[in-house]
């Protein structure tokens, strides 16, 4: 059964990207359909699982501390991108995140003082009051007071598009097919980080043993419609943002609390009882993102945070509690490594620690000398039972690949002018920003900033 | 180790809880749970009584049904803090007015109205009972009600003390002289504002759904105000009686009754309030209590209404029953005072200030 509905902007997505688009399309005056593939008690894609944004700011903004101008924020936002950016976008995102606090506050959005633990962000970084999901719980109380007409559970959305202009589409709902048709379409539905598949074209089998941090429902089919439809693509599917984290967490929507922050105070090894890496480079908020792909490239992509009883109650507390023994052999049994080549790499390495004072809130000077692979900061022998371990598994949070969009908002064809009635916001286009790396809260700004584009563009083409 | 099940859903929760601390901006008990070095049934026994029910925590929580973790820490403090009421409470044999509380409710009010009833029968005779009368004197003394309610007042307040001490004693409070008054202060400006019942952002708490509301907190307010209003119309009431040899009734532009009548009319709106709250709450935030929870509501809003009819029933035959289901309420509600849930306002104002001694050290 098929009925029809017409509507000025159709919004797929019910992140922040899509409510900040279909919230600014509403106010213009615009009707407004909001689609959202997850049941209602999941909406909002992965910024339920989000908790703060980084606005540029002047002093006194509440709740910041300090401030965060515009020549720091882009410095912050090359440096961490090595240059990948478009630069143009860029410099809009960090000029219109200004605006970010005041809209979403007005917005019914409330803030907080940076969470404990968390204070280094203090001044960069915005933080939502309750975290994600408040945050989507405002943003669809107020779109529905708006009228933004919100359908949830919407599956199988297919793009009806012709030569680069959106026509209509249809989408099934509790196994009917409806068909809307839409003046201009805002897509904002997300990167494919769920799509293990689609990861596997990239990343190989490995894909398989990635654990997803958010919303099972980022699959990619959006974006695949558009790259299909012809339109440009940004990045590749071989970067994706990933950190290491406990590799027992919930195969998908594990957010938050599948984190292990023990790295830096002991070893990590992969499966046959290695060390690969400098555990101790830098502080862990600042390396956990280059771990997921550490671990991703070891056999089986696991690995084991290995600490002795010294490192107890000096990291965040973790949800599961980590294997532990008295002795170096059993804990090796435990976790299934060859125990003699556990208790070799261990051996070598309390061998070559230098001693010195140890602080774990400071680059410290204990480091070990002479080995093939170093630990810079934070280097203590590992011989107080009992021991833990922990199991790491690359735990996957967004891709960066896209579509390429312009400073309206307009996704871009790949040889010719913008299409002028579909749009893109969020994930799925912030690959034209931050091409690579991490920056906190980066994803979030971009997420309001282009929402807001996007939505006043769809409307002023719908009108 | 967790004693029953509660004990242990308590702290896997508060396990996930403290590894994520988006909440932390809601309410007291978020930074507290943070000060934890680990959960026992301790802990959970404050942590649960300085949870005020806001519901915030849960509407906004990442790992909420359906998702797997099914985190829910209005509901699992609700239950644990039921259990400790029923853990401390003195005397032990008293535990089923926690288990039963809506039976407990019944039985006592039947039994204390039909006890003034008979009373009443027994000292003016079945002849006066019904007979229109100005002063409820004549149909019981003044002294017969004073020496009751006195007796029931010292029950109560060893009842409290009993029970009290050792809920402070658990929860590792030191000598409440080793306390500093700010401690304290800061602690009861906590309760009287209940400043945890305002999300953490101003706009109210959410047991009705995802909109903050205020409606709770203002509701308890007028009962709260209430019912300290009613408390000394009554403390009035003696002294005018014994000291200045006024007895009752008191005319309507008297303090005792200004003050009664006032409390009496906030009692009764806030009382309604809280339990049309109750109704459209959230039904995933609350669990069976066996109307345990809307005794004390109940019994209040009857005391008030009672209260308030008598000197309206004044001069007709309806004052001698009036008066003996007013009286009735009145010792159901001592009742609820000892072993109901109006303890829990103490375990929350000893919760809070074990938070905020914490705080200090």
């Amino acid at each position: 059964m098929t009925s029809i509905t017409h509507f000025d902007v159709i919004v797929l997505g019910g992140g922040l990207a899509g409510l900040t688009a279909a919230i600014t399309a509403a106010e213009t005056g615009a009707t407004v359909c909001l689609l959202e593939i997850a049941p209602r008690a999941l909406r909002g894609g992965n910024t339920r699982h989000t908790r703060n944004l980084r606005p540029m700011h002047a002093l006194g903004a509440f709740p910041m501390e300090g401030a965060y101008d515009f020549d720091e924020y882009l410095d912050d936002l090359l440096r961490v991108t090595a240059g990948d950016t478009n630069h143009a976008l860029a410099e809009l995102t960090i000029r219109e995140s200004n605006h970010a606090l005041t809209w979403l506050q007005e917005h019914g959005v409330a803030f907080q003082r940076p969470l404990s633990g968390t204070l280094h962000l203090g001044r960069t970084n915005a933080f939502f009051l309750g975290g994600g999901k408040a945050l989507v719980n405002s943003l669809y109380r107020f779109a529905v007071q708006l009228g933004v007409h919100t359908i949830y559970e919407a599956t199988d959305i297919a793009l009806n598009i012709s030569g680069d202009r959106f026509v209509d589409l249809t989408y099934q709902q509790i196994n009917n097919t409806h068909r809307i048709s839409g003046k201009s379409l805002v897509t904002a539905a997300g990167g494919f980080e769920a799509n293990l598949d689609w990861l596997e074209e990239a990343w190989g089998p490995a894909a398989k043993n990635f654990l997803v941090r958010g919303t099972p429902y980022n699959k990619g089919d959006i974006l695949r419609q558009l790259l299909d439809a012809g339109f440009k693509q940004i990045g590749d599917a071989a970067q994706c943002h990933a950190v290491a984290i406990d590799g027992r967490a919930p195969a998908y929507d594990g957010g938050i609390v599948s984190r292990v922050d023990s790295v830096p105070l002991g070893i990590v090894v992969n499966n046959e009882g290695k060390r690969f890496y400098d555990e101790g480079q830098d502080f862990w908020p600042k390396r956990y993102a280059i771990w997921g792909r550490l671990i991703a490239a070891q056999t089986d992509q696991i690995g084991y945070a290995i600490t002795d009883a010294k490192a107890e109650g000096l990291f965040m507390p973790t949800v599961l509690p980590p294997l532990k023994s008295t002795t170096i052999d059993d804990l090796a049994r435990q976790i299934n490594i060859p125990a003699d080549s556990l208790q070799k790499t261990i051996g070598e390495f309390n061998a070559a620690t230098v001693s010195g004072s140890f602080d774990h809130q400071a680059l410290d000077e204990c480091h070990t000398e002479g080995l093939p692979i170093n630990k810079s900061h934070w280097a203590r022998q590992i011989d107080t039972p009992p021991y833990s371990a922990y199991p790491l598994r690359p735990g996957i949070t967004f891709t960066y690949l896209g579509v390429a969009v312009d400073d309206r908002a307009r996704v871009q064809v790949e040889h010719g002018n913008p299409s002028e009635n579909i749009f893109a916001a969020g994930e799925m286009m912030a690959g034209n920003i931050l091409g690579r790396g991490y920056l906190a809260g980066i994803g979030m700004t971009i997420g309001n900033v282009f929402g807001r584009i996007a939505g006043r563009e769809a409307a002023r083409h719908a009108n | 180790m967790p004693t029953n099940q509660t004990t242990a859903e308590a702290i896997r929760v508060m396990t996930i809880c403290n590894a994520c601390r988006y909440c932390e901006g809601h309410c007291a008990v978020f930074p507290a749970m943070e000060r934890q070095t680990v959960f026992t049934q301790n802990n959970i026994d404050f942590l649960s009584n300085l949870c005020h029910q806001c519901g915030a925590c849960y509407q906004h929580c990442q790992y909420a049904d359906p998702h797997e973790f099914g985190i829910n820490v209005p509901a699992v403090f609700e239950q644990a803090r039921r259990e400790s009421y029923t853990q401390f409470l003195w005397p032990t044999f008293m535990q089923p007015a926690v288990l039963h509380g809506g039976k407990f409710m019944a039985t006592t009010l039947l039994l204390a109205i039909s006890l003034f009833f008979l009373a009443i029968v027994g000292l003016s005779g079945m002849s006066k009972i019904f007979v229109p009368q100005v002063n409820f004197y004549n149909l019981m003394p003044h002294s017969v009600m004073a020496g009751a309610f006195s007796l029931s007042a010292v029950v109560v307040v060893v009842s409290w003390w009993m029970t009290l001490r050792r809920y402070w004693h658990s929860i590792s409070l030191p000598s409440p002289w080793s306390i500093r008054m700010s401690t304290y202060r800061a602690a009861l400006a906590s309760a009287l504002t209940l400043k945890n019942l305002d999300g953490g952002h101003g706009e109210g708490c959410y047991e009705s759904g995802e909109s903050p509301s205020l409606w709770k907190r203002r509701h308890h307010h007028l009962v709260l105000i209430g019912f300290v209003l009613c408390f000394f119309a009554t403390l009035l009431g003696t002294f005018y009686h014994y000291s200045l040899n006024v007895p009752a009734p008191y005319g309507w532009l008297t303090l005792p009754k200004i003050l009664g009548v006032t409390g009496g009319i906030m009692l009764l709106v806030g009382c309604a309030g809280l339990f049309w709250i109750k109704q459209t709450a959230d039904q995933r935030l609350v669990s069976q209590d066996n109307g345990y929870g809307s005794s004390l509501t109940a019994l209040l809003f009857l005391t008030s209404l009672t209260g308030l009819g008598l000197p309206i029933a004044k001069g007709t035959g309806a004052l001698g029953f009036l008066l003996a289901v007013h009286l009735g309420c009145v010792l159901a509600l001592f009742l609820n005072f000892a072993w109901g849930k109006f303890i829990h306002g103490f375990f929350r104002l000893i919760a809070l200030l074990a938070d905020e001694h914490q705080k200090t050290q």
